[in-house]
């Protein structure tokens, strides 16, 4: 039996990492490493020579990775990029997942694409989670705007809640704006006229 | 009929001329509507411009002839059809490190790249590591001629790392360099932050470098003409908008917006004015064109810029020179740039290619309308690259 292959993960969130993990592991039997400090990256990298570096495309870090790609930096051995060693379905499915993979070349494909797979549908997973938590915020912060701008028009104009709220919404459609910018303005106008 | 195109960019002061293209209108008078993108980093926009995510991208200079020379990872072509911007970097360094050349006696006078070399490589005791934004980069180009271009013995342990433009100061602040060369505004940053001190503007290495450059995929340009064409005098006319001093509060203003650069309209304004804060106790230094957007043919993808840069990347690499020389040159369009913006009433040169750091003055070249003058573009140590005979 071969030695498994090491993966290594670069991820900040534990909770994210443990993700991709647990997919990874699901996958097959590898030797898994998740590194979650962006401090001297490429260097511990080098250090544990893995033979797959996963990592969120998203992260302003991985330019720090290129000089993997690289034969004579500090891997002694040549890694090459994702986009080099497997097919453009693979690369766009990884684009798409918001995933950038840094390959040992010379790792056979049949190796890696299981590997990849199984790493593409958990960033997807990781992806949609972000990208709802982050809509879920958007949504509160836009909600307790909404709330400040009815409070200023109920006291301005002496109406109520309903009253102001369907102002605004007026205001917003005859504007072609969302209710939430609409609301926006009103504050800081208020702030400014304080 | 209005076209829409997709693109990308980083989130630096030099992206100017694509987001200026499309906020202030110049796209929308060429009929293109411009699709931005923000990428976290130059890999990230290199892939999506690889893969076909975007047709055009903000690029770092060098990384269209290093794709020509089969380095840096991905199996893509790319070409440059115009230059984005001439210089806007400036180097630094740690608080340490200018402690250290302070004491003897250094009065960081922002100007001459050699004395300013010197008294930086004296106060080193052992270790010079020094962040750039990606291997494959004007920055590197830069700091490797400068150092290299100083004539007197390095340091033992000297590194050049790549750190994203935003770690810049937290790598500074945790030891893990000691200088660096970066885009504004992430130089102006790190001097806010209170870790660095701004050593030399780029220029002072270069007088007149190409920085960043429009890129496109190989064959995309020459495939799809009147979108290129659009794109080209769109982001031409943004950069000749961006050069008139009372567009810059502007501008600066624009750029600032959240999903822009997301940073304060005030650090943007230090480099489009060229008045920088070069140290944390508010020093100030004025460098007349820090950045260059426009004027001298700044726009226009010399072949011999190309040309220089896969001289240097052949060197580093052991490849051969002038194979590198050849394969850099093509990637860079002056002929479509020439073509597509010949109804805007550009003034560009005749020739495509020129003798690199050869002026020490202004110029006047022949050009196609007979007024454009050259701006000065030696190199600190006075040198000159001849494209037909290059030497070093």
């Amino acid at each position: 039996m071969s030695t498994p292959l090491s993966i290594v993960v670069v991820e900040k969130d534990r909770d994210r990492a443990m993700l991709i993990v647990d997919g990874l592991r699901d996958a097959g039997d590898f030797d898994v490493f998740v590194i979650g400090d962006d401090v001297g990256l490429a260097r511990k990298i080098a250090q544990r020579n893995p033979d797959l570096v996963l990592i969120d495309a998203g992260n302003p870090s991985r330019d720090a990775l290129e000089e993997l790609t690289l034969a004579t930096a500090p891997m002694d051995r040549p890694v090459a990029m994702f986009v080099d060693k497997t097919d453009g379905a693979m690369t766009r499915a990884a684009i798409e997942a918001g995933m950038s993979a840094y390959v040992v070349d010379g790792l056979k494909p049949d190796r890696l694409k299981p590997i990849l797979d199984a790493a593409i549908a958990r960033f997807h997973m990781v992806q949609k989670m972000r990208a709802e938590l982050a809509e879920t915020r958007r949504a509160l912060e836009e909600r307790k705007i909404i709330d400040r701008a009815k409070g200023i028009l109920m006291r301005a104009k002496g109406i109520d809640e309903e009253e102001a709220y369907a102002r605004m919404r007026k205001t917003a459609m005859d504007q072609g704006r969302r209710v939430a910018d609409v609301a926006q303005a009103l504050v800081l106008a208020a702030e400014m006229l304080k | 009929m209005t076209a829409t195109l997709r693109a990308g960019f980083v989130p630096l002061v030099d992206a100017a001329p694509l987001i200026i293209a499309d906020a202030m209108g110049f796209a929308g008078e060429e009929g293109l509507h411009l699709n931005l993108t923000a990428a976290p980093s130059w890999a990230a926009l290199r892939d999506m411009l690889a893969a076909g995510q975007v047709d055009a991208a903000q690029m770092l200079a060098p990384v269209p002839v290093a794709l020509s020379l089969g380095l840096g990872g991905a199996a893509a072509r790319f070409e440059a059809l115009s230059v984005m911007n001439m210089n806007g970097n400036v180097l630094g360094v740690s608080r340490n490190l200018a402690a250290r050349m302070q004491a003897n006696g250094w009065g960081f006078d922002f100007t001459d790249a050699r004395s300013a070399g010197l008294a930086m490589v004296k106060a080193v005791e052992q270790r010079l590591h020094i962040g750039v934004p990606f291997l494959f980069s004007m920055h590197l180009e830069l700091v490797t001629y400068w150092l290299d271009g100083l004539g007197v013995r390095l340091p033992k342990d000297l590194q050049i790392v790549a750190v994203p433009p935003a770690r810049m100061a937290d790598a500074l602040a945790q030891g893990e360099i000691d200088a660096f060369c970066v885009g504004e505004p992430h130089g102006s940053v790190a001097v806010d932050k209170g870790q660095g001190v701004l050593l030399l503007p780029g220029s002072a290495i270069w007088a007149f470098a190409p920085e960043k450059v429009l890129a496109a995929r190989t064959g995309w340009a020459d495939a799809e003409p009147d979108l290129a064409g659009r794109l080209i005098r769109a982001v031409w006319r943004a950069g000749r908008w961006l050069m008139a001093p009372q567009n810059r509060v502007t501008a600066s203003d624009v750029l600032a917006a959240p999903e822009r650069l997301n940073m304060a309209a005030e650090l943007i304004e230090r480099s489009l004015t060229g008045r920088l804060v070069i140290a944390p106790d508010g020093a100030e230094r004025f460098v007349p064109g820090f950045i260059e957007f426009h004027a001298g043919a700044a726009s226009f993808p010399w072949r011999s810029q190309a040309a220089w840069m896969g001289m240097r990347l052949a060197r580093r690499y052991g490849l051969d020179q002038s194979a590198s020389i050849a394969a850099a040159r093509a990637v860079f369009r002056c002929d479509l740039h020439r073509l597509h913006l010949r109804q805007t009433g550009a003034d560009l040169p005749g020739a495509s290619e020129k003798v690199e750091g050869s002026l020490t003055q202004p110029c006047a070249v022949a050009s196609e309308r007979g007024k454009l003058i050259l701006p000065i573009d030696r190199f600190f140590d006075a040198k000159i690259f001849d494209p037909a005979n290059p030497t070093r």
